[in-house]
């Protein structure tokens, strides 16, 4: 009973989120369009982060360096090749799924903190190059002046802030269709299985190593598309979008959103950019703070990152936590 | 003939420790092989190495007359070694059916069946038909970590028969359990079909010699004795070793 009533107020949040998210070229102003579609970049980025760091429990600071492989790649391709954004999304995938495979050695056997740390590596490093390859990035100024693209051939180009932000929203709907779909499959199934006992999935014949650098460069795809998202949103591209800050809101975001949901990433990631970029102006100073709260309540709430329940203990009467040995069925079915 | 499993001259040193130390054993196809001795005789230890978790230092493995010596655990398992270990190992946030769904799919793997949804459809009636054997259809649906210890057992079995071993290495099965359960997990192992070796180390003697058809006595890393367990239980050396100390 308790359990359909959570699923159905789930499903009427997201219901609601979504009709929002449709209406709100219509009901907001171009500025908030315009963040709105770069927030939905992010969080398509925050839901590879989700991916790796939730689903198949790799944590990871370094998703900055495909979202960034796939931003320039989109760029160049747009300035110089092509103005369909299909093709941009396409390019953009196959970078940062690239970059995702050239580190696949570095990140297939290491776990934990130091894969943490590998990753944060890999993404700076990601910036590095950016800064320095100015023939191709354009160095630290970045570069401007992307010109406009259309979603496919034959379409009128995206022209304004709503046809930007939709374009941007039904991509980030049908990759997000496709990474839900993919996690109902056994590919889901083995990868959260990996998460809860690496040990034994490889005593049970699985080729876990396939599996870490499967996931690891599907989530490179998924945030090099983001990142031809943010070329289609701001028409710009500079090293400043992909710094430690970056990746520091996104494992935030995921936190907050819970880590092993796909749209709880999504979520996680609109909260703490609305905190950076909108509390910037109600609470001056102060967002840091709502953010650093926000981390330590989702922690506390859902210290298993929302795969069960909160703890019931900690905000409401205790309940039992075992039932008496009496009452546990055998395997016989009789009793003890 | 050829033994399903071969170890010879197991070794496996940690420091100056020798845990197993010239450890030899042989199992036939279908034999139920027991493996008793003191704590810190070295009985995980070697399951450890003929499952591939641990690499030994010296000594060779082989299966099927095929050295898997440099095999890890998941090639072995592939080539038919399953485990069941001491603690319940489950995957707490799969359902108990996913559990056996996840170790039955690498052997749902076939010539001619090659599209996904044909081999998780193969895999999905090996753990339909394995719950149903196990007793666990009722709670199929029920996440395993929310499971009581004897109902992983339960699961962790279903899941090591999953990937159709060849031989089962089962490391103290009994360990927790109730007398029912005991009771039960005797009569299950020995309803196993005799294509399924067994490899026991356990601690209760009375469930060792009402499965097994031989036994073998390890005591600090050295084999003392193997034989039926009528000869076991007749060996001085080996009650001498007991007399010492089995918890």
């Amino acid at each position: 009973m308790r359990q359909g009533a959570v699923r159905a107020l789930r499903r009427g949040v997201a219901a609601a989120v979504v009709a929002a998210l449709v209406l709100a070229p219509w009901t907001v102003d171009d500025y908030t369009v315009a963040l709105l579609a770069r927030t939905l970049a992010l969080g398509l980025v925050a839901v590879s982060v989700g991916l790796l760091t939730g689903v198949a429990g790799l944590p990871t600071l370094g998703q900055t360096a495909p979202y960034a492989a796939g931003a320039y790649a989109s760029a160049v391709v747009g300035s110089h090749l092509s103005d369909v954004g299909l093709v941009h999304l396409g390019v953009a995938a196959a970078a940062g799924a690239a970059l995702a495979a050239v580190t696949v050695p570095l990140v297939v056997s290491a776990r934990g903190v130091v894969l943490l740390m590998i990753t944060l590596a890999v993404g700076e490093l990601a910036v590095t190059v950016v800064g320095r390859w100015r023939s191709v990035t354009g160095g630290t100024d970045g570069l401007a002046g992307v010109p406009a693209s259309r979603p496919l051939w034959g379409m009128p180009l995206l022209a304004t802030d709503r046809a930007r932000y939709l374009y941007t929203l039904v991509v980030v709907a049908a990759l997000v269709g496709v990474v839900l779909l993919v996690l109902r499959t056994r590919v889901g199934l083995l990868l959260r299985a990996g998460r809860d006992d690496e040990a034994r999935l490889r005593a049970s014949g699985h080729r876990v190593p396939v599996h870490v650098a499967g996931v690891h460069v599907a989530a490179g795809a998924v945030a090099g598309a983001a990142g031809s998202l943010l070329v289609v949103a701001q028409q710009f591209v500079s090293p400043a979008d992909f710094g430690f800050d970056t990746s520091a809101l996104l494992l935030l975001g995921v936190v907050i959103g819970g880590t092993v949901s796909v749209g709880g990433a999504l979520i996680g990631a609109a909260l703490v950019v609305a905190a950076r970029d909108w509390l910037f102006g109600v609470l001056p100073g102060q967002a840091p703070l709502v953010l650093g709260l926000a981390f330590v309540a989702a922690v506390h709430l859902l210290p298993d990152g929302g795969r069960r329940p909160p703890v019931r203990g900690r905000l409401l009467p205790a309940v039992p936590a075992r039932r008496a040995a009496q009452d546990r069925p055998t395997p016989t079915g009789v009793r003890a | 003939m050829t033994p399903l499993l071969s170890a010879d001259g197991i070794t496996v040193r940690y420091g100056s420790l020798a845990a197993l130390d010239g450890v030899d054993l042989r199992i036939a196809a279908g034999q139920r092989h027991a493996l008793i001795g003191p704590n810190g005789a070295g009985k995980t230890t070697l399951l450890d190495v003929l499952a591939g978790s641990t690499r030994a230092g010296g000594g060779r493995v082989l299966l099927g007359g095929r050295d898997v010596t440099r095999l890890g655990p998941a090639a072995r398992a592939r080539r038919g070694i399953g485990r069941i270990h001491q603690r319940p190992a489950v995957w707490s946030t799969l359902t108990v059916r996913e559990n056996v769904l996840v170790a039955a799919l690498p052997r749902a793997v076939r010539p001619g069946r090659w599209h996904p949804s044909a081999r998780r459809r193969a895999a999905e009636r090996t753990a339909d038909a394995l719950l149903a054997r196990v007793g666990l259809t009722g709670i199929a649906a029920v996440p395993a970590g929310h499971l009581a210890h004897g109902q992983r057992r339960q699961v962790e079995i279903a899941v090591g028969l999953a990937g159709r071993p060849r031989l089962l290495l089962l490391d103290e099965p009994a360990a927790g359990l109730s007398a029912v359960e005991v009771g039960w997990l005797l009569e299950f192992l020995r309803a196993l079909p005799r294509a399924v070796a067994v490899l026991l180390v356990e601690h209760r003697l009375d469930l060792v010699y009402a499965l097994c058809d031989t036994v073998t006595v390890l005591r600090d890393g050295r084999t003392l004795a193997t034989g039926t367990p009528a000869e076991i239980r007749a060996s001085g050396p080996v009650r001498e070793a007991y007399a010492e100390g089995v918890a």
